[in-house]
């Protein structure tokens, strides 16, 4: 898959503080790309680098091959973490105003703004004054505002805080619809679980410093200990764990079920296959509970930065 | 349309149709006007109330001196002592006592001399009857040692020196004050505009960062953009409001001075009969004449353009200040350590205008000042009535302009640098830092 973004051994220093320290990122085309690290890693900072607010020290951005330049800001929509919009405008001239400044012409600004009010519902709040909404509301429009001039690079900073989960699972929505139309997403953030959802490929920055790239399913893949959740009704609980020791290596396990099961962590070695343990499990007792555990995204960003850090 | 064009129609239509803005933009004339008109009615008031002083003369040389008007009668009495006369004012309600007791001498007379009233006399009125009464005395004094007053009178002269340039044209005393005048009007000006815009124009810098628009704008306009934008979009809109204000008040002046018919006028009726009665003296007439003559003297063209340019030059410019300011700090209650500073050289330009030009309008301290950027506004509209070249007018505003554009690009940097430094507090030595960056 061709690269939309890239950025090569990008550097920037504010005084003594080094802020970012050689990161390369890849961003593939028509892909969700989750930028990740926690908080002070240099996200927001190579956020802004690539939306030409500050400049890197050293290295290159490109973008769709050609180094990055002021007109391609028409081609970048940002929706920044520290966001607002002016409080004394009303949303429709604000709306109008901030897409002209992306370059749309105020006919088609005010053409798609109606079709995207219509969309989320919020076509009554043309003539209100930001100040009147709530910030849920005006998060949405921030959100409208960001797309409407169809960039082919969407960056979203925390793009869900604020939002209540219905909105959230909206917005959620449309930024797949978006990716589904072609279009590629920078999406940084903290909540793990939206990036099970939606990222197709992470890095993970910690303390100035790239230290895991790629697509997620790989990640996980990478970091996948080939250990089983299982769930088994027995009689003879003590005769079961004594079987089952005899042959694999197990941990108790904790999770819900309707059943007074016995729980375990059941982990293979690499040349021991899922359907061994299962034939195995199956002819001593009663399975009713037979799960891959996979790493979450969370216990893959905790792992790698505790790693870092030693 | 542009990115500029774009920031400075949003600028301006929010500036416009804000409704303190519009407020204060209609209610500032009225407010001024009916201030004016309380003033007006209150002094006709005053003056139109009927005045008795009565007077007691021993001596019988005042009669003849003392004339009534409208507002002002005298009631003589005669053949009566001091008390039966403090009396007849108590009883009759007088404004006053005027006491002259009879002596041999003059000078004991005009020693002797008294008012009596309940309350303290009004002080136009004691020293006009002083001025009449010394006059007269005066010229008895004179008389009696034998002089002849028509022919004293008749030989008084006075002096006004024409003053020429080798070019030949006429100059006199009254010119300088005119070009004087001239210069001062326009620093005032700017300096009140200055004051009135330039906050309004730093509020406007800060609001993107008090409403977290920024990072949002700032990807899509180059600073220099926003701010220029920003300066101009404020500056149409205060000369939006300032041209409504001039044509809102000669429309409340007209109708107040309909209402109360000629009431405004005589508000100025004291100063209106002096000059009537200047202007019926020969000499004075001639003096008004060479007023006009000198306004006729004046450069006007190169006034008039030289006055504009300066101006928008001079605004632009400590707009522009404003503006870094703003770009500076994260809220306005950091402002104030920064904004002492920028009257500083306006102040100056005024002092520098009044007491070196009028000395020496081409000297080298005048014209320096009038290369200064800060100052030149002032500076160099003062010198312009004297006479100056038209390219040292022309550097002097090229100076102008490129500061302004300096510290627009200054502005500008130190913006950009502030994002990424928020709720940070700064000082001037962490500005020369981020420069740098």
């Amino acid at each position: 898959m061709r690269d939309l973004l890239v950025t090569d051994s990008v550097s920037k220093k504010f005084g003594d503080f080094t802020a970012l320290n050689k990161v390369s990122i890849r961003v593939p085309e028509g892909s969700i790309f989750g930028l990740l690290g926690p908080n002070g890693a240099g996200k927001t900072t190579l956020i802004r680098i690539i939306n030409q607010i500050t400049m890197p020290d050293e290295g290159s951005v490109t973008l769709d091959g050609e180094p990055l330049a002021p007109h391609h800001i028409r081609q970048i929509g940002y929706l920044p973490e520290e966001r607002g919009l002016y409080k004394s405008m009303k949303v429709g001239e604000q709306a109008i105003y901030l897409a002209q400044l992306k370059g749309l012409s105020k006919a088609e600004a005010k053409k798609r703004l109606k079709t995207w009010f219509e969309k989320l519902e919020i076509g009554d709040w043309w003539n209100k004054k930001i100040q009147e909404l709530s910030k849920g509301m005006a998060q949405k429009i921030q959100f409208v505002v960001t797309v409407l001039h169809q960039p082919k690079l969407l960056i979203f900073d925390e793009p869900f805080s604020g939002f209540d989960p219905i909105n959230a699972n909206l917005i959620k929505d449309e930024i797949l619809k978006l990716r589904n139309e072609g279009a590629t997403v920078i999406f940084s953030t903290h909540r793990m679980e939206s990036v099970e959802e939606l990222c197709d490929d992470i890095a993970l920055l910690d303390r100035s410093n790239k230290i895991l790239e790629g697509s997620l399913l790989d990640i996980k893949k990478h970091y996948k200990t080939n250990t089983y959740e299982v769930g088994l009704v027995t009689s003879n609980e003590a005769e079961l764990r004594r079987i089952i020791s005899s042959r694999f290596k197990y941990d108790p396990a904790e999770f819900k079920s309707l059943n007074e099961d016995l729980k375990l962590n059941i982990k293979l070695s690499s040349n021991e296959t899922s359907n061994e343990l299962l034939n195995f499990l199956s002819s001593h007792a009663e399975v009713n509970h037979f799960n891959e555990l996979v790493p979450t995204a969370n216990e893959i960003f905790i792992q790698t930065v505790k790693r870092n850090a030693i | 349309m542009n990115h500029l064009g774009l920031v400075i129609k949003r600028e301006y239509l929010t500036k416009v149709r804000n409704k303190a803005f519009i407020i204060m933009t209609i209610l500032s004339p009225l407010i001024i006007i009916g201030l004016l008109a309380v003033v007006a009615y209150l002094s006709q008031l005053n003056s139109s109330r009927e005045r008795t002083i009565t007077v007691l003369d021993e001596t019988g040389v005042v009669s003849d001196i003392l004339e009534e008007s409208e507002s002002l009668k005298y009631l003589f009495l005669e053949d009566m002592t001091l008390e039966e006369a403090k009396e007849v004012v108590k009883v009759n309600e007088n404004y006053g006592l005027l006491y002259i007791a009879d002596h041999d001498s003059i000078s004991e007379i005009a020693k002797q001399v008294k008012f009596f009233s309940e309350d303290t006399p009004s002080l136009t009125l004691i020293t006009s009857i002083e001025s009449k009464l010394e006059r007269k005395l005066t010229e008895i004094r004179l008389q009696q040692q034998g002089v002849d007053i028509d022919k004293l009178r008749s030989s008084q002269t006075k002096i006004d020196i024409g003053q020429e340039s080798f070019l030949g044209e006429k100059t006199s005393k009254i010119d300088n004050v005119l070009k004087l005048a001239f210069g001062g009007f326009a620093g005032y000006l700017l300096f009140m505009f200055i004051i009135i815009y330039g906050n309004m124009i730093m509020r406007s810098v800060i609001e993107e960062k008090t409403s977290r628009i920024i990072e949002v704008i700032i990807s899509s306009v180059k600073p220099i953009q926003l701010l220029m934008g920003k300066i101009i979009g404020t500056s149409l809109a205060g000369i939006t409001q300032f041209v409504i204000w001039v044509i809102l008040g000669s429309v409340f002046m007209a109708i107040m001075a309909g209402i109360f018919g000629l009431d405004m006028t005589s508000m100025q009726q004291p100063q209106q009969e002096l000059m009537q009665q200047a202007m019926e003296t020969p000499e004075v007439n001639i003096q008004a004449q060479t007023i006009i003559n000198s306004i006729y003297n004046l450069p006007l063209t190169n006034l008039i353009v030289a006055f504009i340019l300066f101006f928008i030059g001079g605004y632009l410019l400590y707009s522009s200040l404003y503006a870094a300011i703003g770009a500076a700090v994260d809220n306005e209650t950091d402002t104030q350590q920064f904004l002492m500073p920028i009257l500083i050289p306006l102040i100056l330009a005024v002092y520098v205008g009044a007491f070196t030009v009028i000395e020496d309008p081409h000297g080298t301290i005048s014209t320096v000042f009038s290369y200064i950027p800060f100052t030149s506004p002032v500076v160099m509209l003062m010198r312009i009535p004297f006479g100056v070249p038209i390219w040292q007018q022309l550097i002097s505003l090229l100076l102008l302009i490129g500061t302004f554009m300096f510290t627009v690009w200054f502005a500008s940097k130190i913006y950009r640098v502030g994002i990424l430094m928020y709720g940070k507090k700064p000082s001037y030595k962490e500005l020369i830092k981020w420069l740098k960056y």
